[in-house]
């Protein structure tokens, strides 16, 4: 993916996943690795009730691989994906869910309060795209999160872990969550791995428990980007603090301002003989 | 078999596209989904609930029973709708008319219940739109809800 830059740039996702990517989600590894760490990751996000089988959504569930996540840990799932290749992937590997072809844009065909939580894998992305003349991202993305609000149960969440192209992207994203009656936001573990980074979108219908769970951490380094809309001022670091510097200097090299590298010292007091 | 594949290094891929021809098995469009899936999506459509069901293929799939997952999911399932469904694909199978009153605690009725959602699988057919009529095909298990630009409202 990498190698040939961002996938949703080459083609529609029902184009894009043909039978030869779709193939690579039973033969490569690696990418079978990734797909299920995230899938884990955004089952535990979604804080559902322990030991009770709920019954979820998969949107975006490609050849099944995160369904089967949802599977072992003792869930119910029905998978939407509109590429037929990935789905015909699915449909090999046996899965317990159930498939639905759909395009996510056109918004969910479910009754109201079907289901007790969903969960994305790399997928809200591609919504952020035009593929059709007829396609306008925003309104898409809008269609999409007031459906999605209405078949969720009171009380709810829903985890996107996503990939946005840039910080536009992201604000798009919520900005049309957030109209269509979401609460919540960001989550973004380790995000000062370039390579460990995952950003998650966790929202929630509102109800029981609507806070922002905490964010993975790496190497106990800043911890920014999580932003829990029910503290007083979110996302905003005390002053003075490690955060807050760091904030400030990203700020600087964003500027292109010269600014001095991090290293342990960082944000140090110094010693009181100095 | 490996100096086969040494000689004709494509031969694999023979093998790939012969594996995915075969008839799979497949866990397919669960009675359960039937209930919650509407057309309201379509333009001028205002409830699109429930979609009919045109079954042609139909299977059986035995699969666990879970009292805790039925009891949790009573409150949410449209019992006439699933009656309808059931009824049109062909296995009614004692399930009864109406929703009994001590629905939730009936071990029998739970029983008819699981059979009736989760086992009952329809692998080719169609799911019309009670108020357009418009047709979503059912193949291989899966529906297909696409709509075309022109219906998206």
């Amino acid at each position: 993916m990498s190698s040939r830059g961002r996938p949703e740039h080459q083609a529609p996702p029902d184009l894009f996943y043909d039978d030869n990517e779709a193939r690579k989600y039973t033969s490569n590894s690696r990418m079978i690795n990734i797909q299920l760490q995230l899938a884990e990751r955004a089952i535990e996000l979604l804080q559902l009730p322990r030991d009770v089988p709920c019954y979820l959504l998969d949107l975006g569930c490609g050849s099944g691989l995160s369904g089967e996540s949802l599977t072992s840990a003792g869930h119910y799932w029905v998978g939407l994906d509109i590429s037929p290749s990935m789905l015909e992937v699915a449909v090999e590997r046996e899965i317990d869910g159930d498939l639905l072809r759909n395009d996510l844009g056109e918004g969910l065909p479910f009754r109201p309060g079907s289901f007790d939580g969903a969960i994305s894998i790399s997928a809200l992305q591609w919504l952020c795209n035009a593929d059709k003349k007829e396609h306008v991202p925003s309104k898409r993305l809008f269609k999409f999160f007031s459906t999605l609000y209405a078949c969720l149960s009171r009380g709810s969440r829903a985890v996107f872990q996503f990939y946005p192209e840039n910080s536009a992207q992201v604000e798009l994203i919520t900005q049309q969550s957030m109209r269509a009656g979401f609460i919540g936001g960001l989550v973004v573990d380790y995000p000062n791995s370039a390579r460990a980074k995952k950003m998650f979108l966790v929202l929630s219908t509102g109800g029981v428990n609507p806070t922002l769970p905490k964010a993975l951490q790496g190497s106990g380094e800043e911890r920014t980007g999580a932003r829990d809309r029910s503290s007083s001022r979110p996302g905003v670091p005390v002053k003075n603090s490690k955060d807050w510097i760091q904030a400030k200097k990203e700020r600087r090299r964003r500027q292109g301002k010269d600014t001095r590298p991090d290293s342990k010292y960082t944000a140090r007091k110094r010693r009181d003989r100095f | 078999m490996l100096v086969l594949f040494r000689r004709f290094p494509t031969l694999h891929l023979l093998f790939l596209q012969t594996t995915s021809a075969c008839p799979y098995t497949s866990r397919t469009m669960k009675l359960l989904t039937h209930n919650m899936l509407t057309s309201k999506a379509i333009k001028g459509v205002q409830e699109g609930y429930p979609l009919r069901v045109k079954a042609e293929t139909v299977e059986i799939r035995e699969s666990e029973f879970n009292k805790d997952f039925l009891v949790r999911l009573l409150p949410k399932i449209h019992y006439d709708a699933l009656y309808a469904a059931a009824k049109d694909a062909g296995h009614l199978d004692e399930l009864p008319g109406t929703l009994p009153e001590d629905a939730a605690s009936s071990e029998e009725f739970l029983k008819k219940l699981h059979h009736a959602l989760l086992e009952v699988e329809v692998i080719t057919g169609e799911l019309i739109c009670p108020e357009s009529g418009r047709s979503f095909p059912v193949q291989n298990g899966i529906p297909n809800m696409l709509l075309k630009p022109e219906e998206i409202g």
